[in-house]
């Protein structure tokens, strides 16, 4: 195959890439999109093996690395469970920094197959790019395992700070530019993986300092960063498919980020330099005693949403910890027999990944026309009966609006307690992510419902 | 003087970031988890070097060092793409509408 009809279809590969992207824009074109990213992938790979032509022993062992490498895939697919969704999709993204760390490692040792030269005289312009989509692969790698271990829950959620941490962070990356410099002179092996071997303790450093809740946003940029990473060895490989991916998943990565921020009203960097969580909560502790707390049980609950006419729930992340989102539909159902109007109010930072609580409502049947974002629901608070909050806490606080003091001050909060009245389910009065106390709960119109949401939900069902 | 190559690859890389900027902010917050799982599968299509680097070389020693990086990047990158495809279009398929009352 030449190399110009070679290019040609991984042009489209690329534009089918593009389709995928664009048939998200809503639910009814986005199966189709998959599809056009499935063929787009095919052409891709197709074309890859053809072009080569060598159809000896290596490529049996190809396809045997390929159905390996494509059952495990499958299999994970069709077993994760939904709530398990954003650590899967850091563990995903770890897979790709680490296969663009191994192409770029292969490019390194065997240059005269990408046509990049010969070992020791590779291309000037090939070496900054291999380097390049080593060390933020290999960033991507280390940054998404940790990531993946604190969603999972085998490292705590909480920041991991130490003294110094930024300056060394900024040491490390200076470093990186020096070392990449210094491997274009002298095409030293021992440069090369000492740069990928900085580049995984720099992803490491990168993500230890951020806090669980703030994960949205770690997510987003790593999948950013697996972009650029497949960018830069779209350069290194001279592939249109891989340039035009690459800056694809960048861009879209960096605009979640940036949403992300936005639905906390904090600054990029204000995230990635270290989380809340290390505010002073000891003084929280002290002055929420004195405050009274309406409490209540499954049966005043019912009896509110029954005779009410307008429900909205608001779910968050503790609502995927509890698995609550089926018992939630349920409850949904009894209600809406009752002649009840329920919506959804999805806040764009609820639970630990963009589009979080979408899924896992769209998994328990919640059809997708009853959930909104807030923009489009936060002026129905006024005019709704109850409002049941169910795992959600810091995107309700009304301090957000009130106290220019508070840490969360400014965010975009769900104006819950502009509701008749709020059901609000929690564990206890402890205070949410952010470490600052809600308002909410010592509201006038709010009723605590202290259980497992799971439980109270179900129970509420019953008592309806 | 012609132009170099590689300045046709940054035109190519820059009118992409434009591209998906503008194709990402018109995706509905709704599927923005489809969409990472969905960026996460195409970004596999790194798989073309792996391919390249595992099979273009010398066919009578076919696990060299750079082969063997090669070969394991296939499996990592098969994984991704398998595994993102088939995860979005689990998650794809449960978006359903409000069914119409009869």
């Amino acid at each position: 195959m030449s190399p110009n009809i070679l290019a040609i279809f991984y042009l489209i590969s690329g534009v089918l890439f593009i389709l995928a992207l664009r048939g998200l824009s809503s639910p009814e074109t986005s199966r189709r999109g998959n599809l056009f990213g499935i063929i787009g992938m095919a052409i891709a790979i197709g074309v890859t093996i053809l072009s080569i032509g060598n159809f000896s022993i290596g490529f049996v062992y190809l396809l045997i690395f390929l159905v390996i490498g494509g059952s495990l895939g499958a299999f994970i697919a069709f077993r994760i469970p939904m709530t398990a969704m954003p650590e899967l999709v850091a563990g995903f993204h770890s897979l790709v920094g680490l296969a663009a760390v191994f192409v770029a490692i292969s490019a390194f040792l065997k240059p005269e197959i990408f046509n990049l030269g010969y070992s020791g005289n590779i291309k000037i312009a090939s070496l900054i790019e291999m380097s390049l989509g080593a060390a933020i692969g290999a960033i991507t790698f280390t940054g998404s395992i940790i990531a993946f271990f604190k969603l999972r829950g085998i490292m705590s959620g909480s920041p991991i700070t130490f003294f110094g941490q930024h300056y060394l962070n900024l040491l490390l990356g200076l470093l990186l530019i020096g070392l990449i410099f210094y491997l274009c002179t002298t095409q030293s092996e021992i440069l090369f993986w000492t740069i990928i071997s900085i580049s995984f303790l720099v992803g490491v450093l990168l993500i230890i300092p951020i806090g669980g809740a703030d994960m949205p946003v770690v997510i987003s940029m790593l999948n950013s960063y697996s972009g650029w990473a497949a960018a830069g060895i779209g350069f290194t490989l001279e592939n249109s498919a891989l340039i035009i991916t690459g800056a694809l998943v960048g861009s879209s990565g960096a605009i979640l980020s940036y949403i992300m921020c936005k639905g906390m009203n904090r600054s990029f960097f204000n995230v990635i330099l270290g989380g809340w969580g290390a505010t002073d909560q000891s003084s929280i502790k002290s002055s929420k005693e004195q405050k009274p707390v309406k409490s209540g049980n499954a049966d005043d609950a019912a009896f509110l949403m029954k005779n009410a006419s307008s429900v909205i729930i608001v779910p968050g992340y503790g609502m995927a910890v509890a698995q609550a989102q089926h018992a939630l539909r349920e409850m949904v159902d009894a209600l809406k027999k009752n002649g009840v109007k329920v919506s959804y109010a999805i806040h764009p930072v609820a639970g630990r990944m963009p589009g979080h609580m979408n899924v896992l409502l769209a998994e328990a049947n919640v059809p997708y026309d009853e959930v909104f974002e807030l923009e489009e629901v936060n002026n129905d608070f006024a005019n709704c009966d109850v409002a049941y909050v169910i795992g959600a806490n810091d995107v309700t606080n009304p301090v957000a609006k009130t106290d220019p003091q508070s840490p969360i001050y400014g965010m975009p909060i769900l104006d819950v307690e502009k509701s008749k009245s709020v059901l609000f389910v929690k564990r206890s009065l402890s205070p949410g992510y952010a470490g600052i106390d809600n308002d909410l709960f010592y509201r006038e119109n709010t009723l605590m419902l202290f259980a497992d949401a799971k439980k109270m939900t179900e129970e509420i069902s019953k008592n309806l | 003087m012609e132009i170099d190559p590689f300045i046709f690859r940054l035109s190519i890389f820059i009118l992409s970031i434009f591209v998906g900027y503008y194709v990402v902010w018109s995706v509905t917050p709704s599927l923005h988890t489809p969409l990472m799982s969905v960026t996460n599968a195409i970004s596999s299509v790194i798989i073309v070097g792996a391919i390249i680097a595992s099979l273009a070389g010398n066919p009578e020693n076919i696990f060299d060092t750079a082969n063997i990086f090669g070969f394991l990047a296939i499996v990592l990158a098969a994984v991704n793409i398998f595994g993102g495809f088939l995860v979005t279009q689990r998650m794809l398929a449960m978006y359903k509408k409000k069914k119409k009352d009869k």
